[in-house]
């Protein structure tokens, strides 16, 4: 009876919710806005993220081939990478834009540092931020929703022949006969022309920009539902609101034809995408408890002030690469009380 | 202050919702032996802290309890085995000192070691029978130990005839400490220290509250909430010494709230005029560690590297204080205890009286196995010892044995990842360290730094990071091996200065 009886030192109990586990929930949450995605912008949509989310596997696949980490595909993590980086792009991007992307994204973002749990920055953002500066055109030329014949065509961008300039997409939106279009996106109207888009609009996403970034209000259900799993830290997200609409609040008080209501800030651009899927990223945020309240408000706070004094429409991904990059520092300035310390 | 849910006497068979669901949770459950958290068992363990709002500690985890499976069992006494091992060192301090020879008989309950110095107990025969061996014998922790081996007369009559009765109510704290080292008591809720030496406190402080530990917090054991049903009057009486020679003013006893049951029994039996009162604590582990337990009922913290002491507190277990009350008096000594045999692999569980010294391989053949055996562990599953060979025996410390089946092969090989920062652990760790920082740390083989920054030391091993780590990385484990390794360097570097 004695042999074949098995020794390990206690816990003897373990939870079962593993890295895989939480990384599947994940993409589970981010299928409905991706679904969102491909029926508001039609096919360009899908194979954007199909791009993006395949491209990210294989470059996942091969560096942890080549590094003899095993098959690190398994945990899931390149998967929510790729998706979320879909998810920011214009819906019309060049697809190879859109590969080169998730290549940098893993391999600049993750692999270099040791792969998933040694990266200090979110994937996606590495990626979206270096062709943000790389292809400062594509990323800021916008389509409209709702195309009729989105399903069965593509807009024409997206197939851009490798290393080429993108096609022009003018002719073809002209083409679509919509009245009203003006090319830019909610947060670029405020931003630039001071029209505020009403909330209702950019809180269900019937509005122009990037392919899952439109409907606040979608986002939210998905992110409260892995919150609700477990599997989010509900205190990042909050807090990056909170810290956006504090730093929004006292502008819009002052000047409110100038500046952005607070509602508008939490419903437009990336911020709702960013706050629950990006921010929350356990791997790049602090793991105190009162460290991941200040990093979401430094996250939030920052968005708003590069929304509305720098040069670009949207802040939040550097936001959220700058917090990340100052993640381990607040992680050690907010260490826990211990039991019983004086 | 009375809790309006507790004062209703709820009949000793009535399980709390929460046991319910999982109960049902671990039905559909392919995974019996892991903590897995179903939605409707959330729900309701979430509903249940709402409403009911006992005192508790600041973070903690809940495993699912399997307490449903021995809970209703009343204490049964076991039969004695052949063979009874009686190792030298069964308490924390100086191991004891035989005092029989080899080939002497000796009757139940006669002393056969003596204390060696103050922080040391003496050991009595668990049974009447002849001394077969004084040698090293296997032992739970792993090395081979020094261990009285007594061979057990089946015909005696197994009386226990040893022993003088005593009046509590004419002796002074001293006599009553020393008749609890007499006693050979220690403590039985799994620390194993001497009961006498936590009855005297250091000097320079002042015992001001008795805290009685009926938390039971691990998964599985029942046998100390056994113990507060069906042994309440030796509880009583063991509280009133306790309270006697530590000169404290009020003694609260702290129950969980899945054993409400236990505490409407308490609370009708205790007399008015008695200093004691009863309170519900929240179920969740490790309530029961005694740091926890001060901050739910005091909401006091023991300073660190301290003792409860230093605070005026004194912290007993239930089985403790009802050995005390029973022996104490009777100026017996301890030779058997109550022991929970249960798990997955036991085909009928149970509480039992075991005599100390029982061959756990005996145990388990009174109790039957369902099948293979996976791991037996000695105590709880969160802070318990898997034994290495079915032929250590039931100690003084030991409240239970969990047999587990064979571990789900997919499960064993559940792959390690990287920390991925999610911070479970810090939520999880009831002293509040940072876990996956220390775990970091000790891959680094950075054990300095661990103890010298992030206070390895304060980490009492109680399982709650590597049990909620979704990277499964043996967090608690790492930290037991830096400890040692910690202690060892200190060791060496003390010896080079002399
Ligand atoms: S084992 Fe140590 S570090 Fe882990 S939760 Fe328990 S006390 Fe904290
Ligand atoms: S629970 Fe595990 S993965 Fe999560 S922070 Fe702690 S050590 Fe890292």
């Amino acid at each position: 009876m004695t042999r074949g009886i098995e020794i390990r030192t206690s816990p003897h109990l373990k939870r079962v919710v593993t890295v895989d586990k939480i990384m599947r929930t994940v993409v589970l949450a981010l299928l409905p806005i991706a679904a969102f995605a491909v029926w508001q912008f039609g096919l360009s949509a899908l194979l954007l993220l199909v791009t993006t989310t395949g491209v990210a596997v294989l470059t996942e696949w091969w560096f942890a081939r080549a590094s003899g980490r095993g098959n690190t595909v398994a945990d899931w993590s390149a998967v929510i990478t790729g998706l979320l980086l879909g998810l920011t792009l214009p819906p019309g991007f060049p697809l190879w834009m859109a590969a080169v992307a998730a290549f940098v994204g893993i391999a600049l973002g993750k692999a270099l540092f040791g792969g998933l749990g040694y990266n200090v920055m979110n994937p996606a953002l590495v990626g979206r931020a270096f062709v943000q500066a790389a292809f400062p055109v594509a990323i800021t030329t916008w389509t409209p929703a709702f195309a009729p014949g989105r399903f069965t065509e593509v807009i024409p961008s997206t197939l851009t022949a490798p290393f080429m300039q993108p096609i022009a997409v003018d002719d073809w939106i002209a083409g679509l006969n919509l009245d009203g279009w003006s090319g830019a996106t909610p947060l670029a109207l405020q931003k630039f022309e001071h029209i505020e888009t009403p909330i209702l609009d950019s809180f269900t996403g019937m509005i122009a920009g990037s392919a899952g970034e439109t409907s606040a209000l979608l986002i939210l259900i998905c992110g409260l539902w892995l919150a609700w799993q477990r599997m989010l830290d509900w205190r990042i997200p909050v807090s990056v609101m909170a810290g956006a609409v504090l730093m929004a609040l006292p502008f819009w008080l002052l000047d409110p034809s100038l500046y952005p209501s607070p509602w508008f800030v939490l419903c437009s651009g990336g911020l709702m995408l960013a706050a629950w899927f990006m921010a929350s990223d356990m791997v790049a945020s602090p793991v105190t408890a009162k460290g991941v309240v200040i990093y979401g408000l430094f996250i939030g706070a920052l968005t708003v002030i590069i929304r509305l004094f720098g040069g670009l429409p949207e802040g939040v991904m550097y936001a959220i690469l700058l917090g990340n990059a100052v993640g381990p520092l607040i992680s050690s300035w907010t260490q826990p009380r211990v039991y019983g310390a004086k | 202050m009375l809790c309006v849910l507790c004062a209703f006497a709820v009949p000793i068979t009535a399980v709390s919702p929460v046991m319910k669901h999982q109960t049902a949770a671990l039905s559909s459950n392919d995974v019996p032996n892991t903590g897995h958290d179903s939605l409707i068992q959330r729900i309701s363990m979430g509903l249940t802290r709402l409403l009911n709002g006992h005192k508790t500690f600041d973070h903690g985890i809940y495993p699912i309890e399997h307490k449903e499976l021995t809970a209703g069992k009343p204490i049964r006494r076991l039969p004695f085995a052949d063979e009874l091992i009686i190792p030298l060192q069964q308490h924390k301090g100086r191991a004891s000192l035989p005092m029989v020879k080899v080939g002497q008989e000796v009757v139940r309950g006669e002393p056969i070691a003596v204390a060696d110095q103050f922080v040391s107990v003496p050991m009595h025969a668990p049974a009447t029978g002849i001394i077969r061996a004084i040698s090293l014998t296997t032992t739970a922790e792993g090395p081979k130990a020094p261990a009285i081996i007594l061979k057990v007369y089946h015909a005696a009559s197994q009386q226990v005839l040893y022993g003088s009765e005593q009046d509590i109510e004419q002796m002074d704290a001293q006599a009553i400490i020393q008749a609890v080292q007499d006693a050979g008591l220690v403590g039985l809720g799994g620390g194993a220290f001497p009961s006498h030496v936590k009855l005297q406190p250091p000097p320079g402080c002042e015992i001001q509250t008795l805290l009685v530990n009926g938390c039971e917090c691990e998964p599985y054991l029942t046998c100390d909430h056994r113990i507060m049903l069906e042994q309440t009057e030796l509880l009583l009486r063991g509280i009133r010494i306790a309270l006697r020679a530590t000169g404290a003013q009020r003694a609260i006893i702290g129950v969980e709230d899945n054993k409400l049951d236990a505490v409407s029994h308490l609370r009708a039996r205790i007399p008015a005029h008695l200093p004691i009162t009863v309170e519900a604590v929240q179920t969740k582990y490790p309530q029961g560690a005694e740091k926890m337990l001060i901050t739910a009922l005091l909401g006091m913290e023991v300073p660190a590297g301290g003792l409860p002491a230093e605070i005026g507190v004194a912290v007993f277990n239930v089985g403790t204080l009802a050995q005390m009350g029973e022996l104490v008096p009777q100026g017996r000594g301890l030779i058997e205890r109550v022991v929970t045999v249960s798990g997955p692999a036991v085909k009928n569980p149970g509480n039992f009286l075991v005599p100390i010294g029982t061959p756990v391989r005996f145990l388990l053949d009174q109790v039957g196995l369902n099948g293979p055996l996976g791991q037996v562990i000695l105590g709880g599953p969160m802070m318990g010892m898997a034994v290495a060979s079915l032929d250590v025996p039931v100690t003084k410390s030991v409240s239970g044995v969990v047999a587990l089946e064979p571990e789900d092969p997919t499960l064993a090989r559940r792959q390690v990842y990287p920390c991925i920062k999610c911070g479970e652990c810090l939520k999880a760790c009831p002293v509040s360290l940072n876990p996956s920082m220390l775990g970091e740390l000790a891959v680094a083989r950075e054990y300095g730094v661990m103890a010298e920054q992030f206070n390895l030391d304060q980490c009492f091993e109680c399982g709650c990071c590597a049990f909620v780590c979704p990277s499964n990385i043996p967090l608690t484990q790492y930290f037991r091996i830096a400890k040692s390794i910690n202690r060892d360097a200190q060791r060496r570097e003390a010896a080079k200065h002399h």
